[in-house]
């Protein structure tokens, strides 16, 4: 194509790149495909549309050089409805009140069994494969939702945008493979399902868990909120 | 959106809004929206059910619960470059205590609660 011909395209791009409506728009409507997608292949725990639509947005953003701070600008309207998402998570816990009252001392041991274990293998792990100190405290509080990560990494000395790239990739790691582990080990309680997601993978894998039933959806947001605190207040007094 | 919806929407603002000035206020360790989730849930135990208008607003964000992750989740190819340098090391050790965490928190629950029973 000619110069002439491609510059009023430019143009538009500069233009609409620019404007939240378009990466709103790009943002739902790949979500959209990808959620379409997942249930076409009779939800396929490999085709998780929340890991492909990060895969395909991130692609794109790569791809045509439109700065994540722009992209935001637009996608953060959805971003925003995390905060009365995250309220609202108080419906199933409340449904579930009885469960769990019921298995109270199961959830306190399986939370601090989880968190203990999934922040320290990292950390061990991480040490042995030579990475510094600074990465390992940046990667130690990735199970928690970001807010907390963020704050406790910069507590301890880490890179508290960096730990938020670390939630985010455990919360994938987790949905994606974390109902495989299960049938692996042949976990049949979703309780204990719904639990260890919340825990060791946050509202990534509670988002999962809603997918499985109810019940897992609400013992994982007792677990991600249970961790929050317990990541918060033991982790930099540990570190 | 009827009305409904948008009173529902409302609540759920509000509480979080309580528990942003509640941690702020208290300089706790807890970001608003779970603290937003306690009062919550401190609201709904005495009363006993669900109103209409949480649950309609609720359960639609909900619904959508995994699409609300998009956003933030792209962040990370903000810091591609960083990523790169080290991202086999990073991959395993996200990899192996991800799954190491998942395990063992999931087998403790269910050597606890009982398995079956806790279904």
């Amino acid at each position: 194509m000619p110069v002439e011909a491609i510059a009023p395209w430019r143009e538009l791009w500069v233009y609409l790149s620019a404007t939240p409506l378009f990466s709103l728009t790009v943002t739902l409507a790949v979500y959209l495909v990808w959620e379409w997608v997942h249930r076409r292949s009779r939800l396929h725990p490999l085709l998780n549309p929340v890991a492909w639509s990060i895969a395909t947005l991130g692609a794109l953003l790569l791809w045509s050089g439109l700065p994540y701070p722009a992209y935001f600008a637009g996608a953060q309207f959805i971003h925003f409805l995390l905060g009365p998402a995250t309220v609202a998570l108080a419906i199933p816990l409340f449904y579930q009140r009885r469960r769990v009252a019921a298995h109270a001392k199961a959830v306190a041991v399986a939370l601090l069994a989880g968190s203990v274990t999934a922040a320290g293998s990292a950390v061990l792990l991480g040490a042995a494969l030579g990475l510094d100190a600074t990465m390992l405290r940046t990667l130690a509080p990735k199970s928690v939702t970001s807010p907390i990560a963020m704050a406790v990494s910069e507590q301890m000395g880490g890179i508290p945008a960096l730990a938020a790239v670390f939630v985010i990739l455990t919360g994938i790691l987790g949905a994606l493979l974390g109902p495989l582990l299960f049938a692996v080990m042949r976990v049949r309680s979703s309780a204990a399902k719904g639990l260890a997601l919340g825990v060791v993978t946050h509202g990534i894998g509670t988002a999962r868990a809603m997918q499985i039933d109810p019940v897992a959806g609400a013992f994982a947001a007792l677990g991600m909120g249970l961790n929050g605190v317990v990541t918060a207040v033991l982790l930099p007094w540990l570190g | 959106m009827g009305s409904i919806m948008l009173w529902g929407l409302t609540a759920l603002l509000a509480l979080q809004l309580a528990g942003e000035v509640v941690v702020r206020f208290f300089h706790w360790p807890v970001p608003g929206p779970v603290m937003g989730l306690v009062f919550a849930l401190a609201l709904l135990l005495p009363l006993g059910r669900v109103p209409k208008l949480v649950e309609e607003a609720g359960g639609t964000l909900l619904r959508h619960l995994s699409l609300l992750f998009v956003p933030a989740g792209v962040g990370v190819v903000a810091h591609w470059e960083r990523l790169q340098q080290s991202w086999l090391v990073l991959g395993v050790v996200l990899l192996v205590s991800t799954l190491l965490g998942l395990a063992v928190s999931a087998w403790v629950f269910e050597r606890l609660a009982g398995g079956e029973d806790a279904r």
